[in-house]
């Protein structure tokens, strides 16, 4: 395409099925302690 | 649904429902103002003052071959999953508050230079074993488990900190669990034998300074005062350098006071720490330090500022990670998580020296939010439920929201704090969110195109 370039096409369907394990990390519990960003814990299924 | 933005000279979309992410030139930018809710000669009117037609309809239909494979504007079906509704959510992560003491007394404490509001205690051996056996016992088939040997100052107690680890370690077997375990600590009680122990058994240490040394030494005085910079800088140099590859960070809070955080987080780069955060102060309104709307348009220079000076080290020797924008645009966390958020008071607890629980470390202190203990088991159910449902569809403010998937609802702490309702967002909190989302979402951008 001549005008868009694709830099990801997205993770969050990827388990539609099951929405995922659950195993993942708790935000709160990596760094921040105050503030929450989900969005860049790591997945455990990686 | 999708969301737009420009940063550095580029432009960027991301669909909201698919994760998807997307560098488009400006025209494009400019059609995604009316396209797709009018049609392409409609598109076509609007704009061929600035562009011709053929161009217009060519990046039309770029925008289509996007929608068609749902890329962009892609439905969004998760809060009728019928996983979602029905998800019984277990007790996977702990936070042991194994001292409520410290050896700091920092101006911007959340727990009241360690006591949180209440008398200075230390955590007993029985009730950080009671704990991770409540942990392993409640996890349901959860395998990973998190603690956090979190304070005051946890080091203040740390032969407990040992016995409770190695007690985790000893049930893991029998329970069918693997502990994590992180330590937060201030570093000042640090020697070899304690940094050699924490590299051999904490998967995480996070360990707090503030920047440089007038900063830090501002708001994070020694008992009686004095630099805690000049102590500490050298033992956390020392633990890292020993570290190898396991997880650690060096973590800062700044507050209205030092605004121009970004050169704090450059300094620890330049200390040799590679994976830094931080973090904007929580306080109350109205104190001297806390951070208010007019400090915005600051504190966004800021984080382009640091981006920036990350994106220039970016494949050298000097580069270095920041927390907020560690994001994971190919494979993060599952939709579950980021629909439900942080999980306190369901997924995630913190347990007080008395074997108090509380939803998580920044309620403590608020007999209010008490919501059980460790040592008869009890357990507010009906708090939990609260918590439980406080995601992202039961919050106004988030429903619309483009960052929701991102940021998954927020800090229930700081929405209660500063609303008095876990469900209304700390609207600060929000705005800062949402610029280091993109921000983190720009720079993987520039990344790409870098290395192309």
């Amino acid at each position: 395409m001549k005008h868009i370039k694709t830099v990801t096409k997205g993770s969050f369907n990827r388990v539609a099925s099951t929405m995922g394990c659950g195993e993942c990390q708790t935000s709160c519990q990596s760094a921040c302690k105050t503030s929450c960003t989900v969005g860049n814990q790591a997945c455990e299924n990686k | 649904m999708i969301h737009k933005f420009k940063q550095g000279g580029l432009h960027v979309v991301l669909d909201i429902s698919s994760g998807a992410v997307h560098v488009i030139d400006e025209m494009v930018y400019d059609i995604l103002d009316y396209y797709p809710d009018v049609n392409i000669d409609q598109v076509v009117e609007k704009l061929k003052d600035k562009y011709t037609e053929e161009d217009l309809r060519d990046a039309c239909d770029d925008v289509d071959s996007l929608i068609n494979e749902n890329l962009l504007f892609s439905p969004d079906n998760y809060e009728n999953n019928v996983q979602f509704k029905n998800r019984k959510p277990v007790v996977k992560s702990m936070c042991l508050h194994v001292a409520h003491d410290c050896n700091l007394r920092c101006g911007y404490c959340f727990a009241s230079q360690g006591d949180y509001q209440g008398s200075r205690s230390l955590m007993s051996a029985e009730t950080g074993k009671k704990s991770l056996l409540y942990l392993a016992k409640n996890s349901g088939n959860r395998r990973n488990l998190e603690v956090d040997f979190f304070g005051g100052e946890p080091l203040m107690n740390f032969d407990v900190v040992k016995e409770i680890a190695e007690y985790g370690k000893s049930i893991e077997k029998l329970y069918n669990k693997n502990f994590r375990y992180t330590i937060t600590t201030n570093g000042m009680l640090l020697d070899d034998d304690i940094i050699d122990y924490l590299n051999e058994n904490m998967d995480n240490v996070v360990m707090s300074l503030d920047g440089r040394k007038p900063v830090n030494d501002k708001m994070r005085p020694i008992v009686g005062g004095g630099s805690s910079y000049d102590v500490i800088v050298p033992k956390f140099k020392k633990l890292v350098d020993q570290r190898g590859d396991k997880d650690y960070f060096i973590r800062g809070t700044f507050t209205k006071l030092n605004l121009d955080f970004a050169k704090d987080v450059k300094h620890f780069a330049d200390l040799g720490f590679k994976s830094t955060s931080m973090e904007p102060v929580v306080s109350e309104p109205g104190l001297p330090y806390t951070i208010e709307e007019s400090d915005l348009e600051t504190i966004y220079a800021q984080y382009d500022e640091l981006a920036e000076e990350m994106l220039s080290r970016h494949g050298t020797d000097e580069d270095f990670g920041f927390f907020h924008y560690n994001v994971d645009l190919e494979q993060g966390p599952c939709i579950i998580k980021r629909l439900t958020g942080c999980g306190a008071g369901s997924e995630y607890i913190a347990v007080t020296p008395e074997g108090d629980i509380y939803p998580c470390h920044q309620f403590v202190g608020d007999e209010k939010m008490k919501m059980g203990s460790i040592l008869d088991e009890s357990w507010d159910s009906d708090m939990s439920l609260v918590f439980k449902n406080a995601h992202i569809f039961n919050k106004p403010k988030c429903r619309d929201c483009w960052a929701k998937y991102y940021c998954s609802g927020g800090c229930h702490a700081n929405a209660y704090n500063f609303n008095g309702d876990i469900n209304i967002p700390y609207e600060i909190g929000c705005d800062l969110e949402k610029k280091r989302l993109e921000t983190s979402i720009y720079m993987q951008a520039k990344i790409m195109l870098m290395e192309e």
